[in-house]
């Protein structure tokens, strides 16, 4: 790029025109030669080292094996760089991937995976000499340019085209063998699955867009499905088009599908979740139509990677509230996606592969899958400072109340916490009731609880017309989380909405009424002036 | 008609090789001309206890447990009365410098009854593999080399063929099939053409070579390797044997 620049740069004074001429065909030799500007030749080779000893290396290694110090912590695991595998291309399976499909990746990094983007940490050239790098790991880049698909454009959506995606995706492509019947990845084939190097993966939840690894267009999609997701279980579709089974326009189709199981929008994160005041009683179960009128707010989870045992790889990576209540009571229904129903002996070939693959330092995995399992919590008693409990289940000073719920038993239990693994249950007769259901790669559980409890000192008065702190913590046994190990969130908070006092029905109803009477007091009032005079 | 029977003769040639039929066996093609008409002949034996093949659990695909008469085997080591089938054999010695003779024909890799067909199979760097669906429902072929670009390519219909190259001698490609778990196959890349696949039977035969002697490999996916000489003497044959033991 830089030699374009010079080559065509105006020579200063003038010059005499020969010069001029010259200067014009090197312009024009250089921009013959050049390779196009995407490509990744002619980058600082020194640089990209130092970048990457500095970025990359605590993962993918000094060598680009993807055997970096923290990488034993990972799922999926850092790429090795050595056999130029990759996930996310527009070139057929097994090609190498192009600079730009590269780029793409540093850039925006891998949802759902380790991988940040570096768009904001390194300047364009600096990304691009840590790229050069990264192909130096490789004997199989050599300089050549690989082919990028011709995609064509994608056919306008219509619910029939919808249909048809949807019949390639469950018949002719039987994409449900590894995504399942909703596209949560919960597919009959799925707990088997390896990457090339082993390691336990899972196919993608397709109804989750914001995760996925190579964009969330149906452009995105469809290149996916046309190039196939090398290094995993994914598949290439393009010859299934070039041996004249399906169509582009089918496999445009599918995309489009795909890409409907996937809400409209990215859910946004927003701090409060409001339980608003329920039209009629209170849902009864996670599948009653009374949810429908409770707005979801999504959540998302980290790994719990403070208190020992810690836990890098946090399966439940997000979950939806829902709160709605009578002015008695609270009802709160939770929904997160998991591919398996804990314990589940399908899934047994996962986890042993999950704890066979994820380092413990931390006293080591349970030897048999547990259950799944959430946790919801709030602060045993409101203050009116600023001050909340420690975000991971309190301390002595501030414990929290929480809510336990166990999938193994479906048994769902109040109690008190002063810290991890410290929960306590509470003693009494207990005035919450739970319902939890499962189907298609989904968990719903719902849970009702009176806003006053009886016995205040092992739980907390819900008060209407203020924020309340709220945090959730999820775990899915057949990924080997037990005990602590899991996913939690941050804090937020919970708003019930307090009921609209009588009076302000009442108070326009008559202002309304003495301006009328007013109004029709002063016309009669010239009424009867008008008749007098 | 005559183009066809040059066609014949030309097929008959090329499928020289092997026991199963795919053996490279240095068969005439159209740029290179053969480097001889000697042939090894050779046979695989197996001598202790022959380990137990699992069997597989197939009840997710009534069609492909149909076809196996209700129980399916993993084949992984196959012997018959004494001789190993599905070895791997090429001659890693005493060639004269290429270029080679390519196959004529493709190699072929079958999906039948929800295993490949055969489990073994070799191509000469360049030579192209015909993989083909013969079950009715979703198979995927996923190639995972070391030395080669792999692949992982969709084949949900019966009936569907796709054909792929190698550009790197390697011993072994692994294949596999990420719907079926259980499904593996065994690419052996070669340089030249001369290899095969021990049959049934244990036995193979390489053809297509000059008067000379040979250093030869076996390979098998459980068993290891074993190493072997043959020379080619006047009369165009040489024999060979292997032993692999549990």
């Amino acid at each position: 790029m830089s030699s374009v620049q010079g080559g065509g740069r105006r020579e200063e004074g003038g010059g005499i025109p020969r010069v001029r001429i010259g200067a014009a065909f090197a312009a024009a030799a250089a921009l013959v030669l050049l390779p196009p500007p995407s490509s990744l030749l002619g980058q600082d080779l020194e640089r990209g080292q130092v970048l990457y000893d500095k970025w990359c290396v605590g993962c993918h290694g000094e060598t680009g094996e993807g055997d970096g110090e923290a990488a034993a912590f990972m799922l999926p695991r850092p790429r090795d760089f050595t056999g130029a595998v990759y996930q996310i291309r527009t070139t057929a399976s097994g090609e190498l991937p192009t600079d730009d499909d590269l780029r793409r990746v540093v850039d925006v990094g891998m949802p759902g995976t380790a991988m940040p983007g570096w768009e904001d940490v390194l300047s364009r050239g600096e990304r691009d000499d840590v790229l050069a790098y990264i192909k130096t790991f490789s004997r199989f880049f050599d300089g050549g340019s690989p082919e990028r698909i011709a995609t064509g454009r994608p056919p306008r959506v219509t619910d029939d085209g919808l249909a048809e995606g949807r019949r390639l995706f469950e018949e002719e492509l039987e994409c449900i063998r590894c995504h399942g019947d909703a596209g949560r990845g919960d597919g009959t084939s799925a707990p088997e699955q390896t990457d090339d190097w082993g390691f336990p993966i899972l196919p993608a939840d397709l109804s989750e867009n914001w995760n996925f690894n190579g964009g969330a267009s149906v452009e995105d999609i469809y290149m996916r499905l046309r190039t196939g997701l090398d290094g995993t279980a994914m598949p290439s579709q393009s010859d299934v088009i070039d041996a004249g089974i399906i169509t582009e326009e089918q496999l445009w189709q599918t995309a489009q599908y795909v890409e409907s199981l996937s809400p409209p929008e990215t859910p946004a994160v927003r701090d409060v979740i409001r339980a608003a005041r329920a039209e009629g009683a209170l849902p009864s179960n996670p599948d009653d139509g009374g949810w429908n009128q409770a707005e979801r707010y999504y959540v998302p989870l980290v790994g719990q990677i403070i208190v020992k045992p810690r836990w890098f790889t946090p399966a439940v990576d997000g979950l939806f509230v829902q709160a709605l209540h009578d002015g008695e009571r609270l009802a709160l229904k939770l929904t997160w996606h998991d591919a398996s129903r804990s314990p589940d002996a399908d899934w047994d070939v996962y986890f042993r592969g999950m704890i066979r693959t994820v380092a413990d330092v931390d006293g080591g995995h349970v030897s048999e899958q547990g259950p799944d399992r959430i946790a919801v919590q709030l602060p045993l008693a409101l203050t009116d400072g600023f001050e909340l409990p420690y975000f991971l289940a309190g301390d002595s000073r501030r414990p929290v109340y929480m809510l336990q719920w166990t999938s193994s038993t479906d048994q769902m239990q109040e109690g008190t916490a002063v810290g991890m693994g410290t929960f306590a249950a509470a003693g009494g007769a207990s005035q919450l009731t739970h319902a939890a259901t499962f189907a298609d790669g989904e968990w719903q559980l719902q849970f009702t609880r009176p806003l006053t409890p009886v016995d205040t000192t092992q739980s907390l008065t819900l008060v209407m017309g203020r924020p309340i702190p709220i945090a959730f913590f999820a775990a899915d046994g057949t990924s080997g989380e037990d005990h602590m190990r899991g996913a939690v969130s941050a804090w937020y908070s919970i708003y019930l909405d307090v009921p609209t006092p009588t009076q302000v029905y009442i108070a326009p109803l008559v202002a309304a009424l003495l301006t009328a009477a007013l109004g029709l007091l002063i016309v009669r009032q010239a009424q009867q002036r008008e008749r007098g005079a | 008609m005559r183009r066809l029977m040059a066609t014949s003769v030309f097929l008959v040639l090329a499928c020289g090789g092997g026991e199963g039929g795919d053996g490279g066996g240095g068969g005439a093609a159209a740029s290179v001309a053969p480097l001889g008409n000697g042939t090894i002949s050779g046979v695989v034996n197996f001598s202790g206890s022959v380990p137990a093949n699992p069997t597989i659990d197939m009840g997710e695909e009534p069609e492909c447990v149909e076809k196996h008469g209700g129980s399916p085997i993993d084949p992984v080591v196959v012997v018959n009365d004494g001789k190993l089938a599905n070895a791997f054999i090429r001659v890693v010695g005493g060639l004269p410098a290429g270029p080679y003779p390519m196959p004529a024909a493709p190699a072929t890799l079958n999906q039948d009854g929800c295993l490949y067909q055969p489990r073994v199979v070799g191509v000469m760097v360049g030579q192209t593999l015909e993989i083909q669906n013969s079950d009715p429902l979703l198979h995927n072929i996923k190639a995972v080399p070391t030395e080669n670009r792999g692949f992982n390519i969709s084949q949900p219909r019966e009936g569907m063929s796709t054909s792929r190259t190698f550009t790197t001698p390697e011993i072994m490609v692994p294949m596999e099939c990420n719907v079926h778990g259980w499904m593996n196959a065994y690419v052996g890349v070669v340089e030249h053409p001369y290899f095969a696949r021990s049959g049934e039977g244990g036995t193979f035969t390489i053809a297509g070579l000059p008067a000379g002697t040979y250093q030869l490999e076996a390979w098998h996916e459980t068993l290891g390797t074993q190493t072997g000489e043959a020379t080619i003497g006047p009369d165009g044959t040489a024999t060979v044997e292997f032993t692999f033991s549990s």
